[in-house]
């Protein structure tokens, strides 16, 4: 900074030449100057900044694309069965018992014998398998019987294979090998939409399979449910807040922090000792003849509803006081003065004011919604989990990788198109805490 | 609450205690389940229930038990100070890059703000199970690298890629709150300091650091509440080598185990409180300091 300033008494270098462009302190042109030290700013503060965007790119942003590039990758198959891959090229079936020509067979064989010595063939098998159920298994009985099949010509190698498991005179595992020989597959987010990617295109799946788009279908609309019960139990708590005096609000606001500021295991911890069958609700419920048997108060929809809208509620009425903080009472006085009834005072001049409150709460509690956890898993049972809950299954549980990262890139974009719109309404900068 | 004015119809009297008897029940909403399971972690019972002799205040229905278990059985005073030995570092890393970073991004001229702005925020905009399976992906080969290549022992390969991951998870609150801080920060502070002599560090360490310390601090607390609170990403890439106390006690809470979860909770609740007070002492000294009134 101190090197461009020009001042009139800096000495008769900065005095400017008769036809010549202004010179700063040092001789050099005034806007050239002036340039180099932006210039030299932005290489600072680029600088401070670099360290973190670094470590944020390598250990977020890389993870995150990883994820996404997993989605589609299918390289096990073509590199595990690279013969076999060449081979299948070409043929189609014209019947569920054609088979591929016998050199299919013989380049397949050889494929496994060697992926048997590295220990990939149950790999390759545990990928099939997720597009047809039991390949798992063949594949895991030919890495012991491999090594005896006769390949000394293709013809026998096929008769060789076919003896293993009759599966394989069959067409339909070779479709399935055909039909993920690439380097990169849509099938696992064909399974994300329940549906399954075969030789003839994408097919649907069996009802009872099929779970994942009505899995997506409600988290939106549980996550929608939430979002408007915190809406309605937010607006008067936020009203109160934003029209009391300070003293009181501050205390008042002690209230809603608390909530936020408690760990979130220690607020499922709660319900979870609340709502359970033998838990104080039920209990008190019984005690005082209410009821005669203990309501399901959780494992159901109903539990996380009620444990997330607790949850979420302060994430609701933080922005929403934020608002209405800001609206002057005077408008509001100003209408009555008019001759507005308080209903109308509150229906034209208050509430539209308050809007971008209810937009920013409402945005922020359905982003946070729609993917949680730990609180459907631990009080939603069967019927009030989400479709995180079933992305940690297929990573923890069934090891179906692809899938999870599809599931995962699915509910991404989702998430990322809610911010935009999100950053549109409030603007990003003006997200606070606490 | 103020009294009302003498105008007042019946009608809008309703509406006005109408109102509050509303508000107080959302507020009992808020704040009544936390408040639930503090008498309960104090129960002599096992149960997650109020016993009959809690209810009439039996001095023998209540006892310390849970705390003691709490305290002194080795799964959870492992899991206490694995929580800390985690939180800790993670916080040491997210604000001192965070800070820095913060500052950079407040000066005038910084090419592709915003970008960069979306970039450093998007750990809190991605829901921590997204983010928690890109991790996977990514730290299950390098833990790997690191425990066959480098030879470094399984337990600190563990360790590591926790606390990176919730560095990680960390940076977009200490990014938003100095940056917020910064927002009133004069810099002719640090002209003033420079053309009296100071260098760069000193100018930062004598006259910006003290200024923006109560923005630095709540950053460093968010930052570590997140870490201390986070269980979703270390469910999924941690071990149990690792096991902190959110993680402890979402096993706990899965399986049902004891009543300690509740004393662990009563105690995670005053810490909070703690955690609380001190944001909100830093907020308003922070504001006297640039001449607002604390509000």
């Amino acid at each position: 900074m101190t090197d461009t300033v020009t001042s009139p008494d800096a000495g008769n270098a900065g005095a400017p030449p008769e036809d010549g462009p202004i010179l700063a302190a040092d001789g050099t042109p005034l806007a050239r100057s002036l340039n180099r030290s932006v210039r030299r700013q932005k290489i600072r503060a680029l600088a401070l900044i670099a360290p973190l965007l670094v470590f944020v790119l390598i250990s977020f942003i890389v993870p995150i694309v990883g994820m996404l590039l997993r989605s589609v990758d299918n390289s096990v198959v073509p590199e595990t069965l690279p013969r076999t891959v060449v081979a299948l090229e070409g043929w189609t079936a014209s019947g569920p018992d054609d088979t591929p020509p016998p050199e299919v067979y013989e380049a397949f064989v050889l494929d496994i014998q060697k992926a048997a010595d590295e220990r990939r063939h149950t790999v390759v098998g545990g990928r099939l398998n997720y597009q047809t159920a039991g390949v798992a298994s063949k594949f895991r009985q030919l890495g012991r019987a491999a090594e005896d099949i006769d390949t000394s010509s293709p013809e026998a190698a096929k008769a060789g294979l076919i003896d293993v498991d009759a599966t394989w005179g069959q067409a339909s595992i070779w479709q399935t090998i055909q039909t993920y020989d690439g380097e990169y597959t849509t099938g696992y987010y064909a399974n994300a939409v329940d549906r399954n990617l075969d030789v003839d295109g994408v097919q649907a799946r069996p009802d009872d399979e099929a779970i994942y788009l009505m899995l997506f279908w409600r988290t939106i609309r549980l996550s929608l449910i939430i979002t408007v019960i915190c809406a309605l139990l937010g607006y008067p708590i936020a009203w109160l807040l934003s029209n009391s005096r300070e003293r009181n609000a501050n205390l008042l606001l002690i209230l809603v922090l608390l909530p936020f500021w408690t760990s979130l295991l220690v607020r499922t911890s709660a319900w979870k000792v609340l709502l359970q069958e033998q838990g104080v609700i039920n209990e008190s419920l019984t005690s005082m003849g209410l009821i005669g048997s203990p309501l399901p108060l959780m494992y159901n929809q109903f539990g996380t509803i009620v444990a997330m809208t607790h949850i979420l509620l302060p994430f609701m009425i933080l922005p929403m006081y934020s608002v209405m903080k800001t609206i002057p009472p005077s408008y509001v006085r100003a209408a009555k003065s008019l001759g507005a009834t308080d209903f109308t005072a509150f229906r034209r001049v208050y509430f539209p004011q308050s809007v971008p409150g209810i937009g920013a709460g409402g945005v922020l509690v359905f982003i946070l919604a729609i993917g949680y956890y730990i609180t459907p898993e631990i009080v939603g049972g069967t019927t009030g989990i989400f479709i995180s809950n079933r992305i940690a299954y297929n990573i923890q549980s069934t090891l179906n990788w692809g899938l999870a990262a599809a599931l995962g890139a699915m509910l991404l974009v989702a998430v990322l198109v809610l911010y935009w719109v999100y950053d549109r309404v409030v603007g990003i900068d003006n997200v606070k805490l606490g | 609450m103020a009294t009302l004015p003498a105008y007042t119809t019946p009608a809008q009297k309703i509406w006005h205690y109408g109102l509050r008897v509303l508000c107080g029940f959302i507020f009992f909403f808020l704040v009544a389940p936390i408040v639930a399971i503090i008498p309960l972690s104090f129960s002599a019972g096992d149960f997650f229930t109020y016993t009959e002799g809690m209810l009439t205040f039996q001095p023998d229905a209540y006892s310390l038990k849970h705390y003691e278990d709490a305290l002194t059985n080795p799964e959870w005073t492992t899991a206490i100070w694995n929580s800390f030995r985690i939180a800790i570092p993670a916080t040491i890393i997210a604000v001192t890059l965070g800070t820095l970073a913060a500052i950079g991004l407040s000066q005038r001229h910084v090419p592709g703000r915003r970008a960069i702005m979306a970039i450093l925020i998007s750990p809190m905009i991605v829901p921590l199970i997204i983010s928690a399976l890109g991790m996977f992906f990514f730290y299950a080969p390098l833990g790997n690298f690191m425990q066959d290549t480098l030879r470094l022992p399984q337990d600190l390969v563990e360790f590591i890629k926790i606390v990176l991951a919730h560095a990680v998870l960390g940076i977009p609150f200490v990014i938003i709150t100095v940056t917020a801080t910064l927002v009133g920060f004069d810099q002719s502070l640090t002209r003033a300091a420079a053309s009296m002599g100071a260098g760069p560090l000193r100018t930062f360490f004598k006259v910006q650091m003290p200024l923006i310390l109560p923005g630095v601090i709540s950053g460093a607390l968010f930052a570590f509440i997140t870490s201390f609170d986070e269980v979703v990403v270390i469910t999924i890439i941690g071990s149990q080598k690792v096991q902190t106390l959110p993680w402890q006690m979402f096993v706990g809470l899965r399986e049902q185990i004891s009543l300690t979860i509740l004393a662990v909770a009563t105690m995670m609740v005053g810490f909070s409180i703690i955690l609380l007070t001190t944001i909100e002492l830093l907020r308003r000294r922070n504001e006297r300091l640039r001449g607002l009134t604390p509000s």
